[in-house]
């Protein structure tokens, strides 16, 4: 008989508890060192190039390294000062630095994006920087009135600064009026806002119908047998491997005005030779063709739940006098709601970035927040294009967290 | 699945509107894939089907979009001698090719090899933090795909800049491509490979370990052959979403590093050609082969760990 009290230990004399924790340690080190390699390359190749590009969204020192000695003066003087002599001053000699430096380009840019049409007054004010002699105001109001303008002084306040919310504030649809105060933008100028909205409506409305098309075939695949239901599936997955580019070219042959659909309906009378459907380069063909494009994404959890709902419960209900439908809505569907949360999620997530296919069959109107960010990228006006990718990436981190939450990415499956 | 007995004269009419239905959806699903490999086949320069097409006389199909797709590029394509060199070395279609397949190959090597790996750790009872760390490696799936172009076009241009010192760009070059199209394979590789060991009994470990293995061994021996399907086919995945990138070569490669989804996008943004279609079949042929692979290796994977049916 061993003494009751006496710690437990392993052979070699050591507390077992000690010994249990040391090995736990030395598990769990050897799971983190396997992952470590990859954990530290998307760092490099992902997380920090996304952070980065975030930096971009309030980071423009375009205006304010090239002008030092206004943004001086910004800085001594509160919002709303007159601009006086001193200011003036600060700004011809910035204005002689940027026209020997040949920097004026991009400080007029950075600028123009907070008061749009200012890029070419400091450009032509740059060039005749020459000209610039004391008394400055009176100089600078020779080569434009535009100088007395307060709006383009707050304009170069907000510039002055290398770090800034300006972007953010576009992006969103506000301005700084003259004062300095934060205001909506006119009504007909609000584009970014509606595009977020449009872009988020839509993609609502392409999961919808994927979870219409969806449910009746991921039904009729759970409930056939194993043989013909993997023959089916082929399919569904089909669509699933072949590549996007190609799925979105057959979708222009099939829909374009001359194309199969419309000849097909012109053949069968359906619509005239004079009116044939406008169905693609419209956003009419985005939402066709995302919706192909994404109905695996919503099958395939659909399906996995469907498959193991017991078809005993629906009999059950059938034998205790439930109508076919009553079935379906009491007892059938509510088991089904995991899938259609999993699949809906995932869906509304693709479809919220979706860039491609707007971008080729979208036309002017089915263009989605992800074909902006290419336009500003394009554009080169950078900081905004990182501002709107930052809105659209808030989002969809979001839907990615309930993602988890609800259904876990250990869940994800592909076919 | 088949109809009750009991069922009513209604329930039976909406059995068939079911199926009905069910058919349709397949027919969208499928339709749009299968119908451009006859139409690639057209004679026209039409996107439809000709009358000669619809009565199948052979006059209404010939080759001319395959061989057209050739001979772009080529400096003579109507040569008798040197045509083969010629194509090899020239012909647009064929160096895209070559691209793709050489950024997809290394892409593939990379995200299956660290993807694998980290799968293993994962797979671990005892690994730390695996949730958050999963959520990260899966998010390049999730996060828009514009959003990480722009990002590596801001982080290429200087991938030293975090460091305060400058270390040439990876613009324009294949590595860059090859590392962009890895880390969007990775989540793919994860997914399966992970799904492969969930059913992975952990006592064959303890096993092959107390027969006196060592952990290499165990690993080579006893893990690999088991897990090796969904490694397969997570390459497989990875492979096909380098083969059909397009959006981060746009933003990070040079103009003259074309891809065959690249060269494809110019196609339809441009002008579309009836030889596009021609491409389209070949990579719907390619994408039926992978499918097929896929599946046969989901099928010898359930066998090996014992799992039957789906």
């Amino acid at each position: 008989m061993t003494d009751a009290t006496a710690p437990l230990t392993t052979t070699d004399g050591r507390p077992l508890k000690a010994a249990l924790a040391a090995a736990g340690a030395r598990a769990r080190r050897r799971a983190l060192f396997l992952v470590l390699p990859l954990l530290i390359f998307v760092m490099i190749t992902f997380v920090i190039p996304i952070g980065q590009m975030l930096h971009q969204s309030f980071y423009n020192p375009y205006f304010s390294r090239n002008a030092p000695n206004v943004a001086a003066w910004f800085a001594g003087n509160p919002v709303g000062t007159e601009p006086d002599e001193a200011a003036y001053a600060a700004l011809a000699e910035d204005f002689r630095a940027m026209q020997a430096a040949k920097t004026a380009g991009e400080a007029a840019t950075r600028v123009n994006y907070t008061l749009p049409e200012t890029r070419s007054l400091i450009t032509k004010t740059a060039r005749n920087a020459g000209d610039l002699a004391p008394p400055y105001k009176e100089a600078f109001l020779a080569i434009d009135k535009k100088w007395a303008d307060p709006a383009v002084w707050q304009a170069m306040r907000s510039s002055s600064t290398a770090y800034t919310s300006d972007f953010y504030l576009i992006a969103a649809d506000f301005e700084r009026a003259a004062d300095g105060t934060v205001q909506k933008v006119p009504d007909k100028q609000r584009i970014y806002v509606k595009l977020f909205i449009k872009t988020f409506i839509l993609s609502a409305l392409i999961t919808v119908i994927c979870l219409l098309l969806a449910f009746p075939i991921a039904h009729l695949l759970a409930t056939l047998p194993m043989a013909k239901a993997n023959l089916l599936m082929i399919l569904v997955l089909l669509p699933f491997w072949t590549s996007l580019l190609v799925r979105t070219t057959s979708w222009i042959v099939l829909l374009q005005q001359k194309g199969v659909v419309n000849e097909t309906f012109v053949a069968l009378g359906l619509v005239g030779d004079g009116n044939r459907l406008n169905l693609i380069y419209n956003q009419t063909g985005t939402i066709i063709v995302m919706t192909h494009i994404l109905l695996p994404f919503m099958v395939l959890p659909l399906y996995s739940v469907m498959r193991v709902i017991p078809p005993s419960y629906a009999r059950a209900a059938r034998s205790l006098g439930a109508t076919s439908w009553t079935t379906f809505r009491r007892i059938y569907l509510p088991q089904t709601l995991p899938g259609i949360g999993a699949g809906a999620l995932l869906v509304f997530i693709l479809a919220v970035g979706y860039y491609i296919t707007p971008a080729l069959v979208g036309g002017a109107d089915g263009q989605l927040i992800s074909n902006l960010i290419d336009f500003h990228m394009d554009k080169s006006n950078w900081s905004l294009a990182a501002a709107l990718s930052a809105l659209l990436l808030v989002g969809v981190l979001l839907l990615y967290w309930l993602y988890d939450r609800l259904v876990g990415i250990d869940k994800l499956k592909l076919g | 699945m088949a109809l009750p007995t009991y069922a009513d004269p209604l329930e039976r009419a909406w059995h068939y509107a079911y199926l009905l239905i069910c058919g349709l959806i397949f027919l969208f699903l499928i339709a749009p894939i299968l119908v451009i490999i006859p139409l690639s086949f057209n004679a026209e320069p039409y996107f439809t089907f000709t009358e000669k097409m619809l009565t199948f006389d052979p006059e209404g199909y010939s080759l001319r979009w395959y061989d057209a797709l050739v001979s772009v590029g080529m400096q003579a394509p109507d040569a008798e001698t040197g045509w083969w060199a010629d194509m090899w070395r020239n012909s647009t279609w064929v160096r895209a090719a070559k691209n793709s397949l050489i950024v997809g190959f290394w892409a593939t090597i990379l995200a299956t090899v660290l993807g694998t790996l980290a799968a293993l750790g994962l797979s671990r009872p005892e690994m730390p933090y695996r949730r958050v760390i999963m959520a990260v490696l899966i998010s390049p799936m999730i996060v828009p795909i514009i959003i990480i172009a722009t990002g590596l076009f801001f982080f290429y241009s200087n991938p030293c800049s975090i460091l305060a010192t400058s270390c040439g760009k990876l613009t324009s070059t294949y590595t860059g491509i090859v590392l962009a199209h890895a880390t969007l394979g990775i989540p793919f590789v994860i997914i399966t490979v992970t799904a492969t060991l969930s059913g992975f009994d952990q006592s064959l470990i303890r096993a092959a370990a107390s027969l006196g293995a060592n952990p290499r061994t165990t690993f080579f021996k006893v893990v690999m052959p088991l897990i090796l399907p969904g490694i397969i086919s997570g390459a497989l995945f990875a492979f096909v979403t380098s083969f059909d990138e397009v959006v981060a070569v746009l933003f990070i490669a040079a103009p003259d590093q074309q891809t065959i989804p690249r060269q494809m996008w110019n196609g339809i943004r441009e002008q579309i050609s009836p030889a596009i279609l021609a491409v389209a079949t070949i990579l719907v042929v390619i994408s039926i082969a992978l499918l097929a692979s896929v599946e046969l290796l989901r099928r010898r994977s359930d066998r090996l760990r014992g799992v039957t049916g789906r």
